[in-house]
């Protein structure tokens, strides 16, 4: 038999791979089919939707006070960033004024909420990358903050805590106290994980210049958050489009300049610092005062009161019970939670019930432009890209 | 800014503008001028809504017009937000966005997979939040909260099988007429 010179040819066809959904640097149930030629990323398809709960639809079918513990379990290592950004949202609607004290309570938890999420996604991101050491020493901290979730919602994750029209309840005695105590010693502690990682070699060989958004590109993947400022971009909603009481404080935004996991991974670290700061100033301006707006129909009112009027006990029964209806009309509702621009989209057509409750989650956003950053990088470059977007299945899934 | 905008006679195609309480922009649009009104907001030199937030989709059931699909843009020049929303009886296809705004390829997705509101010449409509092989569209309101199928593992069989929802009791829902 006389082999043709066509056959004598072996043509090479690109390797497709399959990593995930049960990968541990997958942070979570990402699927994600990867094309690759040799070692080098040719496509990368992610495929999600494994953990989706159907969170909008149930949110529909709730009322407005009912539907805010979904908002905790949505991204669960930022949890009261969101319940915030709902409580927002339905205050807007229904013209809900806040309290001085509430609003500062918030700005203290959403800061709180933003250390947490930057130590998960700093350590997780060390733990992908091969650094062992700041993963334990970050998830110590976090222990300690969520601590102060417990002490004033009485659970660690789920807090349920910022609600519409202020918050559930009162921070306890000494709470202020301990939250100085731990700001004073945090910063010793991010200058240990710093120590670990900002001038280690492999850390540096594995980050700098890998997952480089330009801020052209940046834009039009329409990112949000830290990936947006570390592509050069200096935009923060706490600044921008102010909230709570965000503009009567000094903060600084740390902007990226070569748009790298390094820089992201800098701007993380720095954005903790001004965490602090924002916490420090928090706890010099808080003053005595009520924690709840004090329009009955829509928040409950107080213990006292309910022992003392029948009148609080039946809006009590009816907040809980039947809940409250809002005037009809939309809002779109957008805050800096850590991981990027958390919205939602919220329509109500005059009943108890959100008609439409749209959640934009960041990491959704993010986690698309996957495929673009990691074309032309080698395997375990994806995983560094992962951990850079701080992935997490909850948000992106819903 | 952009009542002033509209003033000037800036915008050329049908549009009705509103603003709600806390003044959000809000423009509505025809599906057939959508992928014109929004390449216009993002490149001309007065608007430059040069990031898409998300695009969401909502389900009025019993109106014709049944569904509206609603895009949020963010001007970071003018730190402006704007909401353009685009009304479509069943069935009506609409004009994809993706070759504006690379992004709005997985809010595409997310719109069809949820709403089943067709998406033309977007190149990769694949259904993304729901399970492979998933039929129907979850989050229209004639769509049953606890769904039609339910898996199970079926130790006989050694695998996951998906069998139909069966409730114990009905789903209620509770509103003041209900009686407990």
């Amino acid at each position: 038999m006389k082999l043709k010179k066509k056959e004598l040819t072996k043509s090479v066809k690109n390797f497709t791979i399959n990593f995930g959904p049960q990968h541990p640097a997958a942070h979570g149930v990402l699927r994600l089919i990867l094309e690759l030629s040799g070692e080098i990323v040719e496509k990368a398809d992610p495929h999600i939707g494994l953990l989706h709960r159907g969170t909008e639809k149930l949110i529909e079918n709730k009322n407005f006070l009912q539907a805010l513990p979904y908002f905790d379990r949505l991204d669960y290592v930022s949890m009261m960033a969101q319940e915030h950004t709902y409580s927002l949202a339905v205050e807007t609607l229904s013209d809900l004024k806040v309290p001085e004290r509430a609003k500062i309570i918030r700005v203290l938890f959403l800061e709180i909420t933003r250390i947490l999420n930057h130590l998960l996604a700093v350590g997780c991101h060390a733990m992908d990358v091969g650094a062992m050491t700041p993963f334990l020493w970050a998830f110590e901290e976090r222990e300690k903050l969520m601590e102060f979730y417990e002490r004033v919602s009485g659970a660690r994750m789920h807090a349920a805590y910022i609600r519409p029209g202020g918050l559930y309840a009162d921070i306890p005695l000494g709470f202020l106290d301990d939250l100085y105590l731990f700001i004073f010693q945090f910063n010793t502690r991010i200058d240990e994980i710093e120590e670990m990682l900002t001038s280690n070699r492999i850390w540096k060989e594995r980050l700098v210049d890998i997952g480089v958004v330009s801020a052209k590109d940046a834009l039009e993947w329409g990112f949000s958050g830290v990936m947006l400022r570390g592509s050069g971009i200096p935009w923060d909603l706490r600044k921008s489009q102010p909230y709570e009481t965000y503009s009567s404080i000094k903060f600084k935004i740390p902007v990226g300049n070569s748009g790298d996991c390094y820089d992201r991974y800098i701007i993380r670290i720095e954005e903790m610092r001004q965490s602090l700061s924002i916490i420090e100033q928090c706890l010099s301006v808080i003053k005595e005062g009520p924690v709840k707006s004090n329009t009955c129909k829509q928040v409950s009112p107080s213990r006292i009161e309910i022992k003392n009027s029948m009148e609080s006990v039946i809006h009590h029964f009816k907040y809980y019970s039947e809940g409250y209806s809002i005037s009809a009309g939309e809002t779109y509702t957008a805050t800096e939670a850590p991981k990027g621009e958390f919205g939602v989209y919220l329509l109500s057509n005059g009943t108890e019930k959100p008609y439409r409750c749209k959640i934009k989650a960041p990491g959704f956003g993010h986690l698309q432009a996957l495929s673009f950053m990691s074309v032309g990088h080698m395997v375990a470059d994806v995983v560094t890209i992962i951990g850079t977007q701080d992935i997490v299945f909850g948000e992106i899934d819903r | 800014m952009i009542s002033q905008l509209i003033l000037n006679k800036v915008f050329v195609f049908p549009f009705i503008l509103f603003s709600n309480k806390k003044l959000e922009a809000i423009v509505v649009v025809l599906p057939t001028h959508l992928f014109f009104s929004i390449k216009c907001l993002k490149t001309h030199i007065n608007y430059r809504y040069t990031l898409l937030s998300c695009v969401s989709g909502v389900d009025f059931n019993s109106s014709t017009y049944r569904f509206a699909v609603v895009y949020d843009l963010i001007s970071l020049d003018f730190n402006k937000r704007i909401r353009i929303k685009t009304f479509l009886k069943e069935g009506q296809l609409l004009d994809s966005i993706t070759g504006i705004f690379v992004n709005a390829n997985w809010w595409e997705r997310e719109v069809w997979d949820f709403f089943g509101i067709f998406f033309n010449q977007n190149l990769d409509l694949r259904r993304i939040l729901t399970d492979y092989g998933f039929e129907g569209f979850p989050m229209r309101k004639d769509f049953p909260l606890s769904g039609y199928f339910e898996l199970s593992y079926n130790s006989n069989k050694k695998r996951v099988v998906s069998n139909l929802v069966e409730l114990s009791q009905e789903h209620r829902l509770f509103n003041s007429e209900s009686s407990i």
